[in-house]
């Protein structure tokens, strides 16, 4: 499927590309550079993510001591027993963390992704008065960087008494103002305004004509701000820090933050903590590596959405 | 975007050629559709004004007092005190200069190697390129916390392999001198693949036909790449250039999660944003907290907007 949709464009673009290569003839040189360069990167790229999969396998004697070099694997292959000391630590609060943060992320991504969408499509479909002054504050409030949000978020919450809680996280999160920038953006070229217009005059009403007529049209774009929206909240560090005190409400992110400040404070003792950062972090990225690569065909053509406009 | 002028100005043109009855439903039909459009945007309106404007004007009110122990722990109001401490606070200023430099060097450097990558990935297509494509791409799937952490291994003197290639005199990437590139590396790994992407899907959506067309011309590859594709994309750059920039000035989780393993060289001021989280959450000093926060806020809007009305004839977003 993926790589049917994906050729299409491909095959058109290619046919310029090989004639001048022909026409080229004995000059091979830039293209195997090319091939060099990328290649180069693919290795500059995987590197952590490979030394993060070697370092999980090793016990701490390894880790530290390990004769064949941090970027390969040493004699004992403890991955399994890594595991387990990672889900069993502390009453297996890692997994706790875990379900916090696939809690948090869906929460939080599939509500600001239903709240640009509703936004995006009256800020396209409907005429009405301070209509575009509201859309030129949204696309100032795109430049507010959000982390300089946090504290005084964190001042109004704790003022409500709501820090330390659930919402302290879900609640900012809900706001996406880039989001409802992308939604409009498709919503005004993919959805036609005389199709709104037909469904009215055959008796439609508004939120019927929302969710039947112009619903579908729009899923690509939904698709990928709900996947950017997820990873947002996924890989948001600085908000649940400054909102949360229980331990046991830490997204993945500031619970692995949390043992990295114990095991450097303690030299001695912090030895096996930092083999279960290493497993921890590991296990924490394979959630989201999976659902992108599995997801493929949705976020390459909707990247794309705010740039090619 | 369709042009909201035309619409609403062709209206009353179109009106006016109508008989007088009609006119009056129509204008009130118009005005009951506004207001559903108000219903649309209503729910994400709440959240905008109780997370982006109650806030913000919460923390302006609060940058205004002052709390100390000349006033017994009383907040009095102080007007713009807090500002003029804040510009005058080297440690304050100290982080900016460092996040400005920052993104001075490290935005250019970005911005080369994710387009060169998405141009080459556009003119070769075979399966390597698509592999390498996805592989440059994974990093943005890596919280920016265990990005962090990972190079912080890797530049490790205990377990990280600079040791083993360099021996004792192996450079540490997180020391005073070169905590700046050491940190550099990690953004550029984090968030290069996402822009080369982005850049990639704008190429993707040019008509090949151009390509042709400048072929006939007599334009070689170069040419091709540097006239037309490179303008072509102009607006997605500038799009990056923005996000970059914002993210860069509120440079926040790279440093703090490497500064415990930087053996100092990550100060408790190293970046505005950590110098307003620890005043506000290791001083409690929650008044000069929200005015170092505006006052970041503040600089940042600023530049972004200095940088959009210098490039404004080459990006469509914020027209």
């Amino acid at each position: 499927m993926t790589t049917a949709r994906i050729a299409a464009p491909k095959t058109a673009a290619k046919t310029p590309g090989a004639r001048a290569r022909s026409r080229r003839g004995s000059k091979p040189g830039p293209r195997a550079l090319a091939y060099i360069f990328l290649g180069a990167l693919v290795v500059y790229f995987l590197i952590p993510i490979w030394w993060l999969f070697v370092a999980s396998t090793k016990d701490v004697q390894g880790l530290f001591q390990g004769t064949s070099g941090a970027l390969w694997f040493d004699k004992t292959f403890a991955l399994g027993q890594n595991l387990v000391d990672l889900f069993t630590y502390n009453d297996g609060i890692y997994l706790h963390w875990l379900g916090n943060s696939v809690f948090y992320a869906l929460a939080g991504g599939i509500g600001a992704t239903v709240l640009s969408v509703l936004a995006g499509y009256g800020f396209s479909k409907f005429r009405f008065f301070g209509r575009r002054f509201f859309f030129s504050v949204l696309l100032g409030s795109v430049m507010v960087p959000l982390t300089a949000l946090v504290i005084p978020d964190f001042i109004l919450l704790s003022d409500l008494n709501l820090t330390d809680t659930i919402w302290a996280v879900i609640l900012p999160s809900l706001l996406n103002p880039f989001g409802v920038y992308l939604m409009q953006v498709y919503i005004t070229d993919a959805v036609p305004d005389e199709l709104l217009e037909a469904a009215r005059i055959d008796g439609a009403g508004e939120f019927r004509t929302f969710m039947q007529v112009a619903f579908p049209l729009m899923r690509p774009a939904f698709v990928t701000v709900l996947l950017l929206s997820i990873v947002g909240t996924w890989n948001n560090y600085f908000l649940p820090l400054a909102m949360l005190q229980n331990t046991q409400l830490y997204p993945i992110t500031v619970g692995i933050g949390l043992w990295e400040g114990q095991a450097s404070a303690n030299n001695g003792g912090g030895h096996s903590l930092w083999g279960l950062i290493i497993v921890g972090a590991l296990v924490s990225i394979i959630p989201l590596i999976i659902a992108f690569l599995s997801l493929q065909k949705y976020w390459q053509g909707g990247l794309s959405l705010g740039a090619v406009k | 975007m369709a042009n909201p002028d035309a619409t609403l100005a062709g209206a009353p043109l179109a009106r006016e050629t109508r008989p007088a009855r009609p006119r009056r439903s129509t204008k009130s039909r118009e005005r009951r559709r506004g207001r559903v459009g108000w219903l649309f945007i209503a729910p994400f309106a709440l959240v905008f004004i109780v997370f982006l404007v109650a806030p913000l004007l919460y923390a302006f009110y609060l940058s205004l007092y002052t709390k100390g122990l000349a006033t017994g722990g009383v907040p009095v109001f102080s007007g713009i005190d807090n500002y003029v401490e804040a510009f005058t606070d080297p440690v304050f200023l100290g982080g900016l200069l460092f996040v400005i430099h920052f993104a001075v060097v490290l935005i250019p450097v970005q911005m080369i190697i994710s387009l060169a990558v998405a141009l080459i990935l556009d003119a070769i297509v075979t399966r390597f390129s698509r592999f390498a494509r996805l592989m440059i791409f994974l990093p943005y799937a890596v919280p920016a916390v265990i990005g962090a952490l990972m190079w912080g291994f890797l530049y490790s003197p205990s377990f990280g392999p600079l040791q083993q290639l360099f021996g004792a005199g192996a450079p540490f990437p997180l020391s005073p001198d070169n905590v700046f590139y050491g940190l550099m590396n990690v953004v550029t790994w984090q968030w290069a693949g996402y822009y080369m992407i982005i850049i990639y899907a704008a190429l993707r959506g040019i008509d090949p036909t151009l390509y042709e067309a400048a072929r006939i011309d007599g334009a070689n590859a170069w040419q091709v790449a540097w006239r037309i594709k490179v303008p072509m994309v102009a607006s997605a750059l500038v799009l990056i250039l923005v996000f970059a920039l914002i993210g860069t000035l509120q440079f926040f989780t790279e440093p703090s999660i490497l500064a415990p393993v930087a053996n100092g060289s990550i100060t408790l001021g190293f970046t505005p944003n950590i110098y307003a989280f620890n005043q506000a959450f290791q001083y409690s000093n929650v008044n000069y907290a929200s005015a170092l926060s505006f006052a970041l806020g503040i600089v940042v809007f600023i530049a972004v907007y200095i940088f959009l009305f210098a490039t404004r004839k080459r990006g469509s977003f914020l027209k």
